[in-house]
C-alpha cells in the first residue's frame, strides 16, 4: 500500500471516497457516506484507520450491516486495521443527508425529508402539527396523501401520489 | 464520558435497568404483533415501534452494563433475569388485547416517554443524556402514530369508540405508577441525573387530554391504582412474557448465532 506516504488530509480524502462505495444496506441507491452516518475519519501514518459512526435510529438492523460493509471495503482496499467506534451524540439527523444523497433517493423512488428536522411543521413528529408537502418523487405533483406513519423501515412513511396514483416511500425528517 | 459522581454505581444501573426493561418489554409486546397486525400497513408499523423500542432498551442495558462493572452485557439482563429482577412498568406488560388496547396502552406510555427523554437529554449524565436526545426523535414519531389511532377510533364508529373507551378505563389503573417516585429516584434527582417524574404529569395530563378530547372519549378515573412494577412486583403476565423472550437461553444456556 502507499497509503503512508500520502499526508493526513490525503489519507482521509482517500478513506471518504472509499467510503461512497459502500452502500446503505436498506437503501442500496444511497451511500453510507450519502447518508451522513460517519461523523469522523482518522488515518494513522502507518495506515491504521478509526472511524466514529452514529446509528440512524436506536433499533436499525442496518447499523450492524453498514459496520461489516465499511470494514470488508476498507479491508479490500489494503485497511486491514480498522477500528469503528460508535457515538451517540449528536443524535443523527436527516439534516446531514448530503443533496447528493436526497438527489439519489428521489432517483430510487424514495421521496427525501422535506425541510430541516428542527423546523416546526417538518412533520418532526409533533403530534398535532401539520404533514409537511411531500412531492411525489415519480412525476413531481403534489397532490400526495400520507398512508401510514411508517414504511418498510422505521425511517420511512407510505405516501401515496393521487395524480400518477403510484405508491411511495417518504423519507422522515428526524 | 462523565458520569455523575454524586450517585452510587448500583443506584444508576438500577435506574437505568427501569428504563431498560420498561422498553424491551414493551417492544416485545408490540413485537407480538407481527405477522397478526389488523392491516399490512399497522403490522409494519408495530415492528418499526418494536424495533425502536428494543433498540433503546440495548442502548439503556449495554450503557447499565458498563456503570455496574461487573460484566454483564445487553444480553445478560435481557435473558438471564427473573421476573423479581425486572423493573418495568405494569402497564408495558399488559396483554396486546385487541388494536384498541394495543394502541392505548402505546399512547399512555409514549405520552409519557416523550415528557420523560425530553427531560434525560439535559441529564448531567453525559451517555444518559445522548441515549435519551436520540430515544426522543423516536418516542415522538411514536406518539404521532399511536395519537392519531386514539383519535381516529375515538372519533370513528360507535364499535371503534366503544372499544377504545373500554380499553382506557381497563388500562387507566396502570397510569399513576408511571409518575411514582421513592428513594432511588429521589437520589436520581439529586445528581441531576433524572426528572422528578412527579413534574412530567402536568405536560403528560395535557396532551393526553387534548387527544382524548379531540377523540371524543372520556378520560377515566381509578380508586384502585396499582403498582410495583418498578419494584419487582408484576402482574401475572410478565413470567409468560419472559418464558416466550428468554426460551433459547434457558433451554440452551449461552447459545450463539
Amino acid at each position: 500500500m502507499t497509503v503512508v506516504a500520502l499526508d493526513d488530509k490525503r489519507r482521509e480524502a482517500a478513506i471518504w471516497d472509499l467510503l461512497e462505495e459502500v452502500p446503505d444496506p436498506e437503501v442500496p441507491a444511497l451511500s453510507i457516506r450519502d447518508l451522513g452516518v460517519v461523523r469522523d475519519v482518522r488515518v494513522a501514518e502507518n495506515g491504521a484507520v478509526r472511524l466514529a459512526v452514529t446509528p440512524t435510529y436506536s433499533g436499525c438492523p442496518a447499523t450492524a450491516a453498514i459496520n461489516l460493509s465499511i470494514r470488508d471495503r476498507l479491508l479490500r482496499a489494503g485497511y486491514d486495521n480498522v477500528a469503528i467506534d460508535t457515538v451517540l451524540a449528536p443524535a443523527w439527523t436527516t439534516d446531514w443527508i448530503s443533496d447528493e444523497g436526497k438527489r439519489k433517493l428521489r432517483d430510487y423512488g424514495i421521496a427525501p425529508p422535506v425541510g430541516k428536522a428542527a423546523d416546526e411543521g417538518a412533520g418532526r413528529g409533533t403530534l398535532f402539527g401539520a404533514d409537511p408537502d411531500v412531492p411525489c418523487p415519480h412525476c413531481g405533483s403534489a397532490a400526495t396523501e400520507k398512508v401510514s406513519e411508517f414504511g418498510s423501515t422505521a425511517c420511512k412513511a407510505q405516501y401515496r401520489c393521487m395524480d400518477c396514483l403510484e405508491p411511495f416511500e417518504y423519507f422522515k425528517c428526524i | 464520558m462523565t458520569t455523575a459522581t454524586d450517585i452510587d454505581r448500583k443506584s444508576l444501573t438500577e435506574y437505568l435497568l427501569r428504563l431498560g426493561d420498561t422498553s424491551l418489554i414493551l417492544g416485545h409486546r408490540l413485537s407480538e404483533w407481527c405477522g397478526h397486525g389488523p392491516v399490512l400497513e399497522e403490522d409494519i408499523a408495530m415492528s418499526n415501534i418494536a424495533l425502536d423500542l428494543i433498540g433503546q432498551a440495548r442502548l439503556l442495558y449495554t450503557y447499565a452494563g458498563t456503570v455496574e462493572g461487573e460484566g454483564r452485557d445487553e444480553d445478560d439482563f435481557a435473558f438471564k433475569r427473573d421476573v423479581t429482577d425486572w423493573k418495568n412498568l405494569l402497564l408495558a406488560e399488559q396483554p396486546n388485547g385487541d388494536f384498541a388496547a394495543t394502541m392505548v396502552r402505546q399512547f399512555l406510555i409514549d405520552c409519557f416517554n416523550v415528557e420523560l427523554y425530553t427531560s434525560l437529554s439535559k441529564s448531567t449524565d453525559t451517555e444518559l443524556a445522548a441515549i435519551a436526545a436520540k430515544s426522543l426523535k423516536e418516542v415522538t414519531y411514536h406518539r404521532r402514530h399511536s395519537g392519531e389511532w386514539i383519535i381516529r377510533m375515538g372519533d370513528g364508529t360507535d364499535e371503534s369508540h366503544r372499544r377504545v373507551q373500554r380499553a382506557l378505563d381497563d388500562h387507566w389503573i396502570f397510569v399513576d405508577e408511571l409518575f411514582e417516585t421513592d428513594a432511588l429516584d429521589a437520589a436520581i434527582v439529586a445528581a441531576g441525573i433524572g426528572p422528578d417524574l412527579k413534574s412530567l404529569r402536568p405536560a403528560w395530563d395535557s396532551m393526553v387530554d387534548r387527544v382524548l378530547a379531540e377523540a371524543t372519549l372520556t378520560r377515566p378515573q381509578t380508586d384502585f391504582p396499582r403498582s410495583g412494577g418498578r419494584t419487582g412486583s408484576h402482574s401475572e403476565y410478565l413470567g409468560f412474557i419472559l418464558s416466550d423472550l428468554q426460551f433459547m437461553q434457558r433451554a440452551y444456556p449461552g447459545m450463539e448465532w
